[in-house]
């Protein structure tokens, strides 16, 4: 199958100064798919250049199997991207909005799908209102439809979810959710690490233009194999052989422990026991997706 | 709808929506002047023998008028979606550079012609003006509105702050409408001016347009189309390459 999108040793600099450095990933259709990674890394120079909003320096892109730039009119039509900054035309109503970004792509007869877009984020009391007037969740959820007129295969989402309240933000993912059910591959990125662990089952993590991660979201948790104990203890006084595996002091007097495995925990105990110290309340937890992201990008 | 004719329509609806500001509000400022100018001037110029001054004004100003707004129009288009971002919504579609550049360039040509329209009509109100030629008036509002609006397509894509936008407006555009021959014809300028104006090639645009009123002007009508149809053409080959290029709008 022809993978959703195909990026190959991509490069961009900016005079000089390089935002992308041969970077090569594959989104197969259907995938749910994070990127990742901190201000600056790359993310939207790569997503700009795969909507073809700038281009590359080097290398290729492809979405759905039409290069960005020879064959841009079959690569742009199979792409919905949704841009990080909050952008409206001032002149038209939201259901103008989409009429006219369907027209862009010369799609006719196309009422019915916009209706249902209207209506599937929540836009139908505001469908005449002028953009202007809308909040900033409002115009989000337009900017969402307007990636969707053309019934794109591949969407990409330029963090979302930035800015926005809890209850719109579920609202979205579980629209994106359905649409991803529906076949349509989606290409995240996010801050929020944890919406990236629970909704994508591929990640790929950027850093200063080049990838320095790139698995499944379940390998990525894996690889990271040890655990993290919160403890709290009474006497408040942690032997000091312990010291080192301290990563935090939590509010109410709890102690962070990194341990490298499940096994440590049971020398841990006879330290403990061997101070003195009684435990009062003790938790055992799996690393999560933001550990796992500080880790790597401390590594490399 | 296509696509290109999706862009054409949205902006021809943006300055349309707004017409007291882009049509009206231009057709008032040719009006005063009219007034004013004609009122002060008309007992003590004649410009062609047998032409009232008030008459020989009102091609002049309709021109003037097609010209800035053509200009205009596609410049502040693009400006404001580049300042604003939301270009990205022209930039995403699958729209090629020719459909990009001919909607915003016929979009700004059509607001120029209907300001120039406007004009016109409205000074019929007040002075009588003939149209014997209407054929070389309509050629040259044509290609004049046409480089324009190609003008301000390359100046809305260069600029990029309000304030470079207006510099190129007030600083070449304005200037070289005024010394044009809209107020008086370029004969009664010393040699030196009159030798400047023939490098204009706005002079050309408004004196072939006068030609279609008064079947005389400075040059031959067909000497100033040439030149204004050349220019058109080799200006919007010059834009054609600069958004093929992604010059200022595909980083």
């Amino acid at each position: 199958m022809t993978p959703a999108i195909q990026v190959d040793r991509v490069s961009k600099s900016f005079g000089g100064v390089t935002a992308l450095d041969r970077v090569s990933l594959e989104v197969e259709q259907g995938e749910f798919f994070g990127l990742l990674g901190p201000n600056g890394a790359g993310k939207t120079t790569l997503i700009s250049i795969i909507a073809g909003l700038t281009r590359a320096s080097g290398g290729t892109a492809r979405v759905m199997g039409h290069d960005v730039v020879k064959d841009y009119r079959a690569a742009r039509r199979a792409l919905g991207v949704v841009p990080q900054e909050l952008v409206f035309d001032p002149f038209f109503t939201v259901r103008e909005a989409l009429r006219i970004q369907s027209g862009y792509y010369g799609i006719r007869d196309n009422e019915a799908w916009i209706e249902e877009v209207i209506e599937h984020l929540d836009l139908t009391s505001k469908a005449d209102t002028n953009m202007r007037a809308l909040s900033g969740g409002m115009k989000r959820r337009v900017l969402v439809g307007q990636a969707l007129v053309h019934k794109p295969p591949v969407i990409v989402l330029d963090e979302p979810t930035a800015g926005v309240d809890v209850e719109l933000r579920q609202a979205l993912w579980r629209f994106i959710r359905r649409l991803n059910r529906d076949g349509h591959t989606i290409v995240l990125t996010t801050h929020y690490l944890e919406e990236a662990e629970a909704l994508c089952g591929r990640i790929a993590m950027l850093k200063q233009g080049a990838i320095v991660a790139l698995d499944t979201t379940r390998n990525l948790l894996d690889r990271h194999s040890g655990c993290y104990v919160v403890l709290r203890i009474e006497p408040d006084r942690l032997p000091d052989s312990l010291a080192a595996h301290v990563t935090e002091r939590l509010e109410g007097g709890a102690y962070r422990l990194a341990l490298k495995n499940y096994d440590e925990v049971e020398s841990l105990m006879a330290t403990l026991r061997a101070a003195g110290v009684k435990v009062q309340e003790m938790e055992v937890m799996q690393p999560d997706l933001e550990e796992v992201f500080v880790q790597i990008m401390n590594k490399n | 709808m296509t696509g290109f004719s999706t862009l054409f329509y949205k902006e021809w609806l943006r300055f349309w929506k707004v017409k007291v500001q882009t049509i009206l509000a231009p057709v008032l400022t040719a009006l005063l002047y009219l007034l004013v100018f004609a009122h002060t001037l008309r007992s003590h110029v004649e410009v062609y023998p047998g032409v009232e001054y008030t008459a020989f004004l009102v091609p002049g100003l309709a021109m003037m008028a097609v010209l800035q707004n053509a200009f205009a129009n596609s410049s502040s288009s693009l400006m404001q979606s580049k300042m604003t971002g939301n270009i990205v919504f022209v930039l995403l579609p699958p729209l090629s550079h020719r459909e990009f550049f001919v909607a915003y360039l016929l979009a700004a040509m059509a607001r120029g012609l209907v300001v120039g329209v406007g004009v016109f009509v409205a000074a019929m109100a007040f002075v009588d003006v003939p149209l014997p030629h209407p054929g070389w008036a309509l050629a040259h509002a044509i290609a004049a509105s046409g480089f324009m609006a190609a003008l301000g397509v390359i100046a809305g894509i260069q600029s990029e702050k309000i304030d470079q936008l207006a510099a190129f407006q007030n600083f070449i555009i304005l200037p070289l409408t005024f010394l044009s021959g809209v107020f008086y014809s370029i004969h009664s300028l010393p040699p030196f001016w009159q030798t400047f104006s023939h490098f204009n090639p706005i002079f050309y645009m408004i004196d072939g347009f006068r030609y279609g009123f008064f079947g005389q002007a400075d040059v031959s009508p067909w000497l100033s189309l040439t030149i204004v149809t050349s220019s058109f053409i080799g200006l919007s080959l010059l834009t054609l390459s600069l958004i093929r290029s992604g010059y200022k709008l595909r980083h």
